[in-house]
C-alpha cells in the first residue's frame, strides 16, 4: 500500500503539475492569450453574476405559431380548391383547425383527395414514421384541416433555430463581446452578453419580428369610415406608431416584402436632414416594386413593420433603381437598429422574453471580491486548525487540498466553464470535504496505531481502511452534485460543477498525492511511533 | 509537538441510551418544521413565484427610503416589498408577478426606472416570468426526489436494505427540518436554496455513510456483539473524525456567510444550518439507533452471508452439471 515505484510518483507528479498549470492561460492578459497555441487556449469563463452582463431567455409563441400556421394553411387550401375548380362556400379558421364547406357533395371526395396534398410526413419526405404534420379529414360535405401536435413541435423547432441565427446577426451588429446564444429545450433561446448593463435596447432588438412589408393604402374610403362599418375585402386597418395611433386603411396585398432586401443602412435625408433607413432591393424585389410604383403613381402606399405603419407617403413617380428610403421622424439611434433588423431579416415567429437577469459591473466586482475573501479565509482558518490538530500529517493535508484547489481551477479552464459566484462557494465547501478525507485516513490510522500495530503497519492500515470510505461517502455526495448539474440551469449548474469535480479532486488527491507524501516521509524517517 | 485533541481517545459515550431522547425531539421538531411550512410557508423567491426583482444604489447618501416608497405606490404594481439592505444606499425592490403574461412583467422593469429616475445605479435586476416560474419549482422538487432516488438505489446496491432505508429516513429528516428552518426564519427560497438542500442531503449522507461503513465492518468482525453496544462503539470510534470534519466545514461555511457576500447569504445560512446542525446530529443520533428497529444485526448477516455461499456453490454446481 506505501510502495509507490519512482515511476508512479513521477507520474502522480508530473500529471497533478500539468492540471494545476491549466489555470495558466486563464491569468494571462489578452495579447498573451491570443499568441499561445490553439490547444493552450482554454480558460475560465467568468460567469455574468461575476463579470456583469445580461441573461435573457427568449420562447416561441406557440399560439403565434398556430395561428400563423393556420392561416397559411387556409390560403394553400384556398388555392388548391382553386386549381381543382371545387366549389365552397365556406373557408375560415374554427378554433384549432380550418373548416371547408364543399358546395356540391359529390365533388367532396375529389376535394379531400387534393386536400390532402397539404399534409407533408414529419421529418420529410424520406422518413418512415408516417406521421404527418397536418390531418385532413370529411365529415359529410364539411372538410377539416387540423395542424397535429407533432406538426406544431415540429415547426417550433425550426422556428427556433431559424431564429436563433437572425438573433445573432441583430446581436453582432451591437458590438458586444462574446454574446452567447444558446437553444434550451424545444422552445426557448437564452442569450447571454456580457457587459451589456441596460438590456432594454436588446429586449427592442430582439422582441420585434421585423417583418417588413410595402402594400398600397386603401383610398376607395377613409380609414375612419372602414372602423365605423365594415372594411372592404382584402384590406385591414393598421395604426402607425405616433402618438395618438392613426388609422389606415391598408390592402393585404403585399408588394414586396423584406425578404427582397439585399442592404439596408441607416443615413440622412439630404433636404431635411433627418435620420432615415436606405435600402435596397435584389432583382425581384427591384422589378416588383417597379410595376406596382409606375402603376399607382399619385396612389400613397404604406411601409409596414410588423403590423405598424411607419411611414405612408405618395408615390410621386415609378421608382425604377431598386433602392429607396424610409423615413418616419426616427432618432439616430431608432434608424440605426431599424437597419439593423432589416439586415438581419424577420424572425419567423414572434419570441417573448420569459426571463431576465441583469448584473451590473459594480455588483460583480463586489461579488468576486467577497467570493476570493471568503475563500482565502476559509481556506486560511481550514489549514490553521489542521496544522494545530495533525502536525506535520496536517501540513501534508494543507498541500493535498491546495493542490485539490489548483487540480479543480485547472479543470475548469480545460473544460472552458463557467465560474459563477455560487461556484466559488462550491470550492470553499470543497476545501472543507477535501479536509475530510485526510482526517478519515489520520483517525484510522491512530485507531490503528491504539490498537498495537506498529507505525508503520498502521498507517498502512489505516490507508487502506480509510480509502474504502472515502470512495462510498464520495460517490454518494457526487450522485448529488451530479443531479444538480443535470436539473439546474445558470448559477445552480456554476455550483454543481465545481463541487463535482472538486469530489473528483478530492477523491484522487487521497488516493495518490497524501498517500504519497506519507509514504516518502515513512521512507526517510522509519518512523517507531505514529506522529498524530 | 502539542497537538489539538478535541476527543478524548477514551471516549464512550452510550449515544444508544439517547435515542430516547433524541428521536421524540426529532418527531417534535419535524412536527413544528411541518406545522411552520404549512401554516407560514417558504418565502418563495421570484425564481419559483415570478416577478421582478431590482437592486438599486443611491450614491452617497442620497437614499430616502419613503421617497422611494411613495414613487414605488404611485405606479399601483400591486405588492411591492421595499427593504433597504446594507448601509451603503442599498434597496432592494420585489414586485409581485403581475396579470397580463409575460409582456406584463417585463414592463415593470420600465415603469420602475423612470419613477425612480436618474443618479441611480442598477446593481441587478431579475423578471422571472410565470411561465419559467412554474417550470424552476416543478425542476427544482423533481430534481430533489430524484437525487434522494438515485441514492437509495446506490446504497441499497453497496449495503443492505436496512441501511439504505435509515439513510433515506435520516435525510427525509434532514430536509424536513431544513425546509422547517427556512420557513420560520423566512429565508429566501429560490433556486440557489434548492442547490443547498441537495448540498445538505448530499453531505448528510456521507456523514451517514462513515459512521454505517464502520458499523458494516464490525458487524462483520464482532458476531457475538449485542447490537446497541456495537453501534455506540462504531459511533464512539468515528467520533474524533466526524468533529474534526465539522470543525473544518463549518469553518469554511463561516467564511463563506462572513465573507462571501449577499448573493449567497441565504445559501450559506441555510447549509450553516443543515449541514453543521442538522447533519451531524442526524448521522450520529438519529440514523444509527435507526438501524436498531430496522433489525441489522449479525445474525441477519451472518445468514446472508451463508445464504449467498450457498447460492454461488448452487450456481457453481449449476454450470458443471451439464
Amino acid at each position: 500500500m506505501l510502495y509507490f515505484s519512482k515511476w508512479k510518483a513521477l507520474a502522480i507528479a508530473v500529471f497533478s503539475t500539468i492540471i494545476c498549470l491549466m489555470i495558466v492561460p486563464s491569468l494571462l492578459p489578452p495579447a498573451a492569450y491570443d499568441s499561445l497555441p490553439r490547444f493552450l487556449q482554454r480558460k475560465i469563463v467568468l460567469g455574468l453574476d461575476l463579470q456583469g452582463g445580461s441573461y435573457i431567455v427568449l420562447q416561441v409563441d406557440a399560439n403565434e405559431l398556430r395561428k400563423g400556421r393556420l392561416e397559411q394553411l387556409r390560403d394553400d387550401a384556398r388555392r388548391v380548391l382553386r386549381d381543382a375548380k371545387v366549389g365552397y362556400s365556406g373557408l375560415a379558421i374554427q378554433g384549432d383547425s380550418v373548416q371547408i364547406r364543399i358546395r356540391e357533395g359529390q365533388d367532396a371526395d375529389a376535394a379531400l383527395t387534393q386536400l390532402r396534398t397539404l399534409a407533408q410526413p414529419l421529418g420529410g419526405a424520406m422518413a418512415t414514421t408516417g406521421q404527418m404534420d397536418t390531418d385532413v379529414s370529411r365529415s359529410g360535405d364539411v372538410i377539416t384541416i387540423t395542424p397535429t401536435s407533432a406538426g406544431i413541435q415540429s415547426r417550433t423547432i425550426q422556428a427556433v433555430s431559424q431564429s436563433i441565427e437572425i438573433i445573432r446577426k441583430r446581436i453582432d451588429q451591437l458590438g458586444t463581446t462574446e454574446p452567447s446564444i444558446q437553444r434550451q429545450g424545444a422552445d426557448r433561446i437564452q442569450v447571454q452578453v456580457p457587459g451589456l448593463q441596460d438590456p432594454s435596447r436588446l429586449k427592442a432588438l430582439l422582441g420585434q419580428t421585423a417583418k417588413l412589408t410595402f402594400r398600397l393604402v386603401d383610398t376607395s374610403m377613409s380609414a375612419q369610415q372602414a372602423l365605423q362599418g365594415r372594411p372592404p375585402a382584402g384590406t385591414d386597418v393598421l395604426y402607425s406608431e405616433d402618438q395618438p395611433p392613426v388609422p389606415y386603411l391598408i390592402e393585404q396585398r403585399v408588394l414586396v416584402a423584406g425578404e427582397d432586401l439585399t442592404d439596408a443602412q441607416p443615413s440622412f435625408d439630404p433636404t431635411t436632414r433627418e435620420p432615415v433607413v436606405t435600402f435596397r432591393f435584389n432583382t425581384n424585389g427591384a422589378r416588383r416594386f417597379a410595376e406596382a410604383t409606375q402603376a399607382n403613381v399619385g396612389r400613397p402606399f404604406a411601409i409596414i413593420l410588423d403590423n405598424k405603419v411607419i411611414s405612408a407617403p405618395v408615390i410621386r413617380e415609378p421608382i425604377l433603381g431598386g433602392s429607396g428610403q424610409i423615413s418616419g421622424s426616427f432618432s439616430v439611434q431608432q434608424a440605426n437598429d431599424l437597419a439593423i433588423l432589416l439586415r438581419a431579416g424577420a424572425l419567423p415567429v414572434p419570441l417573448q422574453v420569459v426571463e431576465e437577469r441583469t448584473v451590473g459591473p459594480g455588483l460583480g466586482a463586489d461579488s468576486i471580491r467577497a467570493g476570493v475573501i471568503a475563500s482565502l479565509v476559509g481556506a486560511g482558518a481550514v489549514a490553521l486548525f489542521m496544522v494545530a490538530t495533525y502536525g506535520l500529517f496536517g501540513v501534508v493535508a494543507v498541500v493535498a487540498v491546495a493542490i485539490n484547489v489548483g487540480m479543480i481551477f485547472g479543470i475548469l479552464a480545460m473544460l472552458g466553464a463557467t465560474l459563477t459566484l455560487p461556484g466559488i462557494a462550491g470550492v470553499v465547501l470543497t476545501v472543507g470535504i477535501a479536509v475530510d478525507s485526510n482526517v478519515l485516513i489520520y483517525e484510522r490510522i491512530r485507531e490503528e496505531a491504539r490498537a498495537g500495530r506498529s507505525a508503520i503497519s498502521a498507517i498502512d492500515a489505516g490507508f487502506s481502511r480509510a480509502l474504502a470510505t472515502i470512495l462510498d461517502s464520495n460517490i454518494t455526495t457526487f450522485i448529488a452534485a451530479a443531479v444538480l448539474f443535470y436539473i439546474g440551469s445558470g448559477p445552480v449548474r456554476g455550483f454543481a460543477i465545481t463541487f463535482g469535480i472538486g469530489i473528483i479532486t478530492t477523491v484522487f488527491t487521497a488516493f495518490t498525492l497524501t498517500r504519497l507524501m506519507v509514504a516518502m516521509w515513512v521512507r526517510w524517517r522509519r518512523p517507531q511511533r505514529v506522529p498524530i | 509537538m502539542r497537538l489539538l485533541r478535541i476527543v478524548p481517545d477514551d471516549t464512550n459515550f452510550d449515544f444508544m441510551r439517547f435515542r430516547r431522547i433524541s428521536f421524540p425531539i426529532s418527531a417534535i421538531l419535524s412536527i413544528v418544521a411541518l406545522v411552520a411550512f404549512m401554516t407560514v410557508g417558504l418565502n418563495f423567491g421570484i425564481d419559483f413565484k415570478g416577478g421582478t426583482l431590482l437592486e438599486v444604489r443611491y450614491p452617497n447618501s442620497t437614499l430616502n427610503i419613503g421617497d422611494v416608497r411613495s414613487k414605488l405606490e404611485s405606479l399601483e404594481l400591486g405588492e411591492v416589498q421595499i427593504q433597504e439592505i446594507g448601509n451603503d444606499g442599498e434597496v432592494l425592490i420585489r414586485v409581485a408577478q403581475q396579470p397580463g403574461g409575460e409582456a406584463a412583467q417585463q414592463a415593470v422593469v420600465g415603469k420602475v426606472r423612470t419613477a425612480l429616475g436618474e443618479g441611480v445605479e442598477y446593481r441587478r435586476v431579475e423578471v422571472v416570468g410565470p411561465r419559467v416560474s412554474q417550470e424552476l419549482l416543478s425542476y427544482g422538487i423533481v430534481g430533489l426526489m430524484l437525487a434522494v432516488l438515485c441514492i437509495l438505489i446506490y446504497l441499497w446496491f453497496r449495503f443492505e436494505w436496512q441501511f439504505a432505508l435509515g439513510a433515506s429516513i435520516a435525510n427525509f429528516h434532514d430536509i424536513v427540518l431544513t425546509i422547517g428552518f427556512m420557513a420560520i426564519f423566512q429565508i429566501d427560497f429560490d433556486l440557489t436554496s434548492v442547490a443547498a438542500l441537495l448540498t445538505i442531503l448530499g453531505y448528510s449522507l456521507n456523514d451517514t455513510i462513515v459512521i454505517y461503513d464502520r458499523i458494516r465492518e464490525m458487524l462483520r468482525r464482532y458476531k457475538k456483539m449485542p447490537t446497541d453496544e456495537l453501534l455506540n462503539q462504531s459511533i464512539n470510534s468515528t467520533l474524533s473524525r466526524s468533529v474534526i470534519t465539522h470543525v473544518t466545514v463549518t469553518l469554511a461555511l463561516l467564511a463563506l456567510v462572513l465573507f462571501g457576500g449577499r448573493a449567497i447569504h441565504s445559501f450559506s445560512i441555510t447549509m450553516m444550518f443543515g449541514v453543521v446542525l442538522v447533519g451531524t446530529y442526524t448521522s450520529i443520533f438519529i440514523a444509527s439507533p435507526l438501524l436498531i428497529y430496522l433489525g441489522v444485526s449479525t445474525r441477519a448477516l451472518a445468514e446472508k452471508a451463508e445464504k449467498d455461499a450457498q447460492n454461488a456453490a448452487n450456481s457453481k454446481a449449476e454450470r458443471l452439471a451439464p
